[in-house]
């Protein structure tokens, strides 16, 4: 499966450098950070799901001793009438500032309405209580099916929906459309002998990283302000910040923190404005920090889905047609991630007829943030359990059912393009020969595989290389580090040079010290940021063969650089000494300067990936609560740069995957208000509810890559919903439609089919 | 000649044409092709990834086009 490429560090597995200052706690992550004379932002939040805002009296919040400076959205600019967002956050830039802080409609509890700076936590709350706000309560739209009857209440009065076929002059709660098609779908369900249909219902989830978001904001008197905060994308929070504030860039300076996990939720900004805004008035700098509450009340969460699917087949599996329709929460602003649900539910096979129907709503809720592969887990949830059903009907073997209609290097993708080189036929003969596939399961147990997938990105990156005079490399990268990057990045720049990866530290450079980067999502900074360090070193090796060719006056073509080392081609010289890195650094100042290099580029290129999981559970029919006894993840890395990692990444997003098909849930009540806003009630999986998860990586490498890389963060947390269900109905030999499992729903599955 | 696909988010200004043949040696002369024939697309396709013979580019202004090539314009897309 993989090319045999002798790689010196390629593929292992060496000590992170950050490492040490985590595990000993002195890793500075977003609220770590203390300055002098800082004061302590908070927020007032919205307490109903759907309100117009008729007054806000700050008066005696901003009277009170100790209160340093009080925000409303008066003290906004006007929000941007035109631009995306872009990137992972998605949505426009008005509906960011709305979001950030409400206007005239509060569109969610939790919606941010107003915003306090004092001198400690308790004055502010106490100011936070002292704004009186008037509200003209909503009735809240809370539910898809709700949203989109006619005649709901409306979000957004000036809301139109998207790419109808029709241009609509009727304002809606549906976003936006989108439709795909190809070959004749009636045609080919006449051809079918076999053909099953679906539903599928998820609620929300939260990507449920450890640390909670938090910033702080120093705003000096020419109105620069410093912003240190916990990000994915410090780059992006300058720029949007900017662009609510309607500030200069050039005045706003962003440093990320380390950073306890985002999965796509810190590609959004909440806080940061406020607290420049804060720190713009108060003249000091100011401290924000969200508790676990707020962050499940007012961040976004990924959206709760209906999919309807149906799925036609020959005798011998082969499939003939498939429909899907799949509506999708955005919360209170357009931005949800149907596209890329509406785009990836057939993408594993080759399908000549099918047709896909997908919405994007506005409900009463957070607006949805990116969550690994956003969309995808979703809409695959619902495909992947219907070829589990079909597989069934067939009497196949359901990873044989997939390999007959798998895709392949020149199948076209149902979003359209033929696909290049990818790995999925090469997964599932893995997951096929994989031991876990064929072991013996306990009485009562069930098994359940399915296939994930997702795209992978490019985008911009820039990275500079220096190397120090003693010929160690300090690599400096624009992307913060969520899932190892450094150690990846200090690989590649050892393996390109020729030199020990010990002599190589790469850090985070600040928006002002290093070139722009996108953000640090897309499964994108180990191809794209990897491919610029690369690029630099590449050119630190062109720059070595110059000083040596200087200092042995020769040629420069006559010097190769072999095994980090300067050496004359064959039949020069052979007497010239081989000059090592740390030569040419140490005799930098007489051949030229200090050696140091920078590239930056819009990667293109990034190969998709696909992976197949399988997961073994147990149900215990009396309580309905489900054990996972076992869980493979195997998937297509195209080549993994720092193996543990890779693995780590396959092994969380089974982990949070598993959490979202088990027990994760946003529960509301009929008011619209979230009833588990905290980890005792919104039930993730810990270290003690799973197991050792295994991992298989397959490496079919990227050609467009140096070292082959696709790209590895998204795609694990696909297959895992699908896995998991079709799993339990292993077990139980009941289909259980709709996420989570969690144990009451099994249970009434259950006693439904024992009545 | 690029032959040219619009995934649906397009067809609204493409007057709902989804597939046309279009002679451009870059997406450079293909965008200005494409403006000039759909006046309210250029914000649109602009804002597209486009897919040329199966690679997806966010930004591939400076992509060549081979004589048969096939160009999706599809939504862009991130991740998390």
């Amino acid at each position: 499966m993989s090319e045999s490429i002798d790689y010196k560090l390629v593929g292992t597995s060496p000590v992170r450098p950050d490492g040490v200052d985590k595990v000993t706690g002195r890793a500075q992550y977003g609220a770590d950070l203390n300055l002098p004379n800082q004061i302590h932002g908070k927020v007032l939040r919205s307490p109903h799901a759907h309100a117009r805002i008729k007054r806000i009296d700050t008066s005696r919040a901003t009277a009170m001793p100790g209160v340093y400076a009080v925000i409303t959205g008066e003290d906004f600019p006007p929000p941007p009438e035109h631009g995306d967002v872009g990137g992972e956050a998605g949505g426009s830039i008005g509906d960011h500032a709305r979001n950030i802080m409400a206007r005239d409609k509060a569109l969610y509890h939790g919606h941010a309405v107003a915003a306090v700076a004092a001198r400690s936590l308790r004055i502010a709350d106490e100011a936070l209580a002292a704004i009186e706000v008037e509200y003209e309560v909503l009735e809240p739209v809370l539910d898809l099916d709700a949203a989109m009857a006619p005649g709901a209440p409306l979000l957004d009065e000036n809301c139109f929906t998207k790419n109808l076929p029709e241009k609509s002059d009727k304002p809606s709660n549906i976003a936006e459309v989108m439709l795909l098609s190809r070959g004749d779908v009636d045609k080919g369900f006449e051809e079918a002998d076999v053909i099953v249909e679906g539903e599928y219902r998820i609620p929300m989830a939260h990507q449920g990283y450890i640390e909670p978001h938090a910033c702080i904001a120093n705003t000096n008197e020419a109105g620069q302000s410093t912003v240190w905060c916990c990000t994915q994308a410090h780059f992006d929070f300058r720029a949007i910040t900017a662009k609510v504030l309607n500030m200069n860039v050039a005045d706003l300076k962003f440093i990320a923190s380390e950073i306890g996990g985002g999965f796509g939720g810190k590609t959004v900004v909440y806080l940061e404005p406020l607290a420049v805004l804060l720190s713009r008035k108060a003249r000091r700098p100011v401290k924000m920090k969200m508790t676990r509450e707020e962050v499940f009340r007012a961040t976004g969460p990924t959206s709760g889905t209906h999919c309807k699917i149906k799925v036609g087949a020959k005798k011998d599996g082969t499939l003939t047609a498939a429909t899907a329709w799949m509506a999708y929460e955005a919360g209170a602003y357009a931005g949800a991630p149907m596209g890329p649900g509406a785009l990836t539910v057939f993408v594993p096979y080759h399908l000549e007829n099918f047709k896909v129907e997908g919405y994007e709503v506005l409900v009463n809720k957070p607006k949805v943030g990116a969550y690994r592969a956003p969309g995808a887990p979703q809409s695959m949830h619902a495909m992947e359990s219907a070829i589990d059903d079909l597989a069934r009907e067939l009497n196949m073997d359901p990873l044989d059912l997939r390999l007959k209609n798998a895709a392949e290097e020149g199948t076209r993708a149902s979003y359209g393009p033929k696909f290049p080189v990818i790995g999925l036929k090469e997964c599932l003969r893995a997951a096929k020969a994989h031991p876990n596939y064929t072991r013996a399961l306990p009485e009562g147990a069930g098994r359940g595989v399915a296939v994930g997938f997702w795209f992978n990105f490019g985008l911009q990156s820039s990275a500079e290389v220096h190397v120090n005079e003693n010929g160690t490399v300090t690599v400096v990268e624009g992307n913060p580090d969520i899932g190892g990057s450094r150690a990846s990045m200090c690989i590649m720049a050892a393996e390109t040079l020729g030199v020990p990866y010990e002599s190589v530290r790469t850090l985070i450079g600040d928006t002002e010290s290093t070139g722009f980067s996108n953000s640090t999502g897309g499964s994108r900074t180990t191809f794209a940021t990897g491919m610029a360090v690369v690029r630099a070193c590449e050119d630190i090796i062109a720059q070595c063969r110059a000083r040596a060719a200087v200092t042995w006056g020769i040629d420069e073509d006559q010097v190769l650089w072999v095994d980090g080392q300067a050496i004359p081609a064959s039949g020069v010289n052979d007497e010239l000494k081989p000059l090592s890195l740390a030569d040419i650094a140490e005799n930098a100042a007489k051949t030229g300067g200090p050696l140091l290099s920078r590239a930056s580029l819009t990667a293109k290129g990034a190969g998709p990936s696909f992976s197949v999981n399988i997961a073994d559970l147990q149900v215990d029919r009396d309580t309905g609560k489900i054990d996972v006894l076992a869980f493979t993840a195997i998937q297509d890395a195209g080549r993994a740069i720092h193996k543990a990692y890779v693995e780590g990444q396959l092994q969380g997003g089974a982990a949070q995957g598993l959490g979202w098909a088990l027990n994760e849930e946003y529960i509301y009540n009929a008011d619209g208000i979230m009833e588990n806003a905290g980890f005792l009630d919104y039930r993730m999986p810990v270290a003690s509810d799973l197991p050792m998860i295994d991992t298989q990586i397959v490496e079919v490498p990227n050609p467009r890559h140096p070292y082959g890389v696709r790209g590895v963060g998204e795609t694990p947390i696909v297959a895992p919903l699908a896995a998991a269900a079709n799993a339990v109905r292993d077990a139980i030999g009941i289909r259980i439609h709709d996420l989570p499992l969690s144990p009451p729903r099994v249970l009434a599955a259950l006693d439904a089919a024992a009545d | 000649m690029a032959h040219v696909v619009f995934l649906s988010h397009l067809l609204a200004v493409t007057d709902g044409e989804a597939e046309l043949d279009v002679p451009a040696r870059n997406v450079r002369e293909l965008l200005a092709a494409l403006e000039q024939r759909f006046p309210d697309a250029g914000e649109e396709l602009r804002r597209s990834a486009i897919a040329i013979d199966g690679l997806i580019c966010h930004d591939a202004f400076l992509e060549t086009l081979g004589p048969d090539s096939e160009v999706y314009f599809m939504p862009q897309i991130a991740g998390g």
